[in-house]
């Protein structure tokens, strides 16, 4: 019986890894994300260097220095026209602004009459920087007026940032926490997208061999359930393999990467615990000194932790979806008519995504993270969105994650034999569209 | 009588449709079994129920005077009526994937399935993809990977569909051929005119009960009903002769050739004796017809269908 479902399995993983589409994906793939990044930080690159022109039209005795062209606005001056000659030029120009300043004795009294002339509503942008331009200025006429002088302003005006350190001594870096989160959501994405793309190719299996005709031949030699089985394995074999290229590729890649930009990863990973502001930070390669607090921080997340669970939530959440597709594929004839069935499943994982992307990121240990990262449906995604903080201390406690994965376990028992008594029933009926109601009463055979 | 198969009583319900009620049958070792049946009446739900595909709800089924059980389905081949393959696999991967999965190994399966493809004349698919074949073609490749772990009962479910009628015939010598040597085979169809030329036993299911079975030429030999075709020529016209023999006889038709003076007629008798008929033709006439008209199986298949749902 089991070299049956070995040979299942088999035909399934070979049926799927010989396919034309399936090796054209693993290849073209990770070229495709790379060329995506690169196209969405070209275009936002294109976006950010237009630089707009705005003309002024001065008629004020102050800001008479005060606008520097900057990234986005470059100024021309109009300060002989009259107001109406000054917007006609402007349009003429297809400039995107005209600045006016009328005449007036204080800089409270210009400031406050002031105008900005747009063709269109204004990017808040480009206002934003026309206001921080009057503010500057306002605050410094302000304070001149109690007695500060421009240099006084100045040096009350440096930007301060608050040191930040864990209470072991080790600096605390910014925004790593999100870095964490968003590589955990990574990982819990892609498994949502291969359960969405794997179980769809396991739903799709069923039902060609149903419309093939081939089925009845098939369980006349085999148990329903074993062919449910290996089609299930096999094609999450396949999953993994394209995985495993996936995962081997970006690591070589990596390493490639860390040759060229000469990243020393002993100095990452030595044990030395970095003090706030050390003075040992420059022999690092020479790097910035943040920069490599943070390639430190994201080669110190436990990598082999998150891959490790990552094929294990997985395999369990797959092999929990594509029993359903599974059944799915069996009660359909064509899959046109599969849509309203699978719309019930992908909306679990959606909510998955969607409250670890709101609620992970910001409290990963918070009772909803904690919730959904246990319930046996949402927990492959939401488990790994917190498992970059590692298992135990500062992470997960080591109870929640054994106690998803077993959640998970039961539950691909339950509903592995309810899938299988639908399909079943599901494979030997032909030329109808099953209700929900009849969905139920086929568990029942 | 040694039999393959004996069914005892098997029901099967699917929620409130009763698909077989009761059926008993006896199927003998090495013969073909006629299971027919009109469309719907559980000639399938019964296959299936043979193939361990479902289970009946109640009821026993023997396969060589043991239970069914898992093992026996490596000593049974099962051609469904609803059959196919996969497209996108080759032809012999696909025979050798299937005859694998009822339990031969891979070198046995290859040189078997070598000598079934030369003997089918189809040695150069090999390497062809189901969707290159065409419907006839896939339905020998089928044929083959029923047959070929060699299986002690054969099930049939309307073999010759899909065949046009020079490669029907092929594989009907062959279904004759696997008979010979020694297998039973369980043929389902509601064709009769193949009933008549391979099965010595049937069985006649109707609306999910079983409403004859047996020897075929008892049943043919228990539904006759002593009409003979009669066909005699005279010196003068038949007219007055076909009166007086209708005082005599129960004359069910006839008609008169006044040219050549022939009188054909139908006639039924009270018995299988025939020698006063006889005896009262040769006094006057010529016989040159003279004979019995067998029901053929789609005469009995319509009459006891048709009395099965007056009788109700």
């Amino acid at each position: 019986m089991a070299s049956k479902l070995g040979l299942i399995i088999k035909r399934e993983y070979l049926a799927k890894v010989r396919n034309r589409s399936f090796i054209v994906m693993t290849v073209l793939s990770p070229l495709l994300m790379v060329g995506m990044i690169v196209l969405i930080a070209f275009l936002a690159k294109v976006n950010d260097d237009e630089t707009r022109v705005v003309s002024v039209l001065n008629k004020s005795s102050f800001f008479q220095s005060e606008f520097y062209p900057s990234k986005n606005i470059s100024y021309v001056h109009m300060d002989n026209l009259t107001l109406e000659q000054a917007k006609d030029s402007t349009n003429a120009l297809e400039y995107y602004g005209l600045l006016y300043i009328p005449e007036g004795k204080t800089v409270e009294e210009v400031s406050r009459s002031a105008y900005l002339f747009t063709k269109d509503n204004p990017n808040t942008s480009i206002t934003k920087e026309l206001e921080d331009v009057f503010q500057n200025q306002l605050r410094q006429d302000r304070l001149q007026k109690l007695g500060v002088t421009s240099e006084q302003f100045s040096t009350v005006e440096k930007p301060f940032e608050i040191n930040l350190s864990t209470f072991d001594g080790e600096k605390s870096m910014r925004g790593i926490n999100e870095i964490k989160a968003f590589i955990g959501g990574g990982f819990g994405y892609a498994i949502m997208m291969f359960i969405i793309i794997y179980g769809g190719f396991v739903m799709r299996s069923v039902i060609e061999e149903k419309t093939s005709r081939i089925i009845e031949v098939i369980i006349s030699s085999v148990k329903p359930f074993q062919l449910m089985l290996g089609k299930i394995i096999g094609n999450s074999l396949a999953g993994i393999t394209q995985f495993s290229i996936w995962i081997i590729s970006a690591s070589a890649l990596l390493f490639i990467a860390v040759l060229i930009f000469g990243i020393d990863l002993s100095a990452l990973s030595n044990d030395g615990v970095m003090t706030p502001g050390a003075a040992g930070m420059s022999q690092l390669g020479g790097m910035d000194s943040d920069m490599m607090m943070y390639a430190k921080e994201i080669y110190d997340i436990p990598w082999v932790l998150l891959i490790v669970s990552f094929f294990i939530y997985f395999v369990l959440g797959y092999l929990i979806y594509s029993s359903i597709y599974a059944a799915i594929g069996a009660a359909v004839d064509n899959e046109t008519d599969t849509q309203q069935f699978i719309f019930p499943i992908i909306l679990p994982l959606m909510l998955a995504i969607y409250v670890g992307f709101f609620s992970v990121f910001s409290n990963p240990h918070g009772p909803i993270a904690v919730g959904f990262s246990l319930f046996p449906l949402t927990s492959p995604i939401v488990m790994l969105m917190r498992l970059p903080g590692g298992i135990g201390e500062g992470g997960v406690p080591l109870w929640q994650f054994l106690l998803s994965v077993f959640l998970l376990i039961v539950t691909f028992l339950g509903i592995v034999s309810l899938a299988a008594k639908i399909y079943r029933t599901g494979i030997l009926m032909y030329g109808k569209k099953p209700t929900y109601k009849e969905l139920i009463k086929w568990l029942r055979y | 009588m040694d039999h393959i198969l004996v069914a005892k009583n098997v029901t099967k319900t699917y929620g409130n449709h009763t698909a077989l009620s009761n059926i008993s049958l006896q199927i003998p070792k090495n013969c073909i079994y006629g299971l027919l049946g009109p469309n719907g009446a559980g000639k399938t739900s019964f296959i299936r129920i043979i193939n361990q595909i479902t289970h009946q709800d109640s009821g026993e089924i023997l396969l060589n005077g043991e239970p069914l059980a898992p093992k026996h389905i490596a000593s049974i081949g099962y051609l469904p009526e609803e059959r196919g393959l996969y497209k996108s696999m080759k032809v012999g991967e696909q025979a050798l994937y299937l005859a694998q999965l009822k339990g031969l190994s891979k070198s046995e399966a290859k040189t078997r399935l070598k000598y079934w493809f030369d003997r089918l004349d189809i040695g150069d698919w090999w390497d062809k993809k189901i969707q290159e074949l065409s419907k006839g073609m896939a339905q020998k490749i089928q044929f083959i990977v029923t047959v070929l772990h060699e299986p002690k009962l054969l099930i049939f479910d309307e073999p010759f569909s899909g065949f046009d009628p020079i490669n029907a015939n092929i594989i009907k010598d062959e279904i004759l051929q696997l008979k010979e040597n020694g297998t039973s085979i369980i043929f389902s169809t509601h064709r009769m005119e193949s009933v008549e030329e391979l099965c010595e036993y049937i069985a006649l299911i109707h609306k999910s009960e079983k409403i004859l079975d047996g020897k075929l030429s008892d049943i043919k030999k228990a539904y006759k009903n002593n009409i003979f075709n009669v066909g005699v020529q005279m010196q003068e016209d038949p007219r007055d002769f076909l009166k007086s023999l209708e005082e005599k006889f129960n004359i069910l038709s006839s008609e008169i050739d006044p040219i050549e003076n022939q009188l054909n007629f139908k006639v039924r008798l009270t018995s299988m004796h025939t020698g006063d008929i006889l005896t009262e033709l040769s006094k006057v006439a010529n016989i040159n017809r003279f004979e019995e008209t067998i029901p053929s199986a789609n005469d009995i298949f319509i009459q006891t269908v048709n009395n099965k749902d007056n009788g109700k």
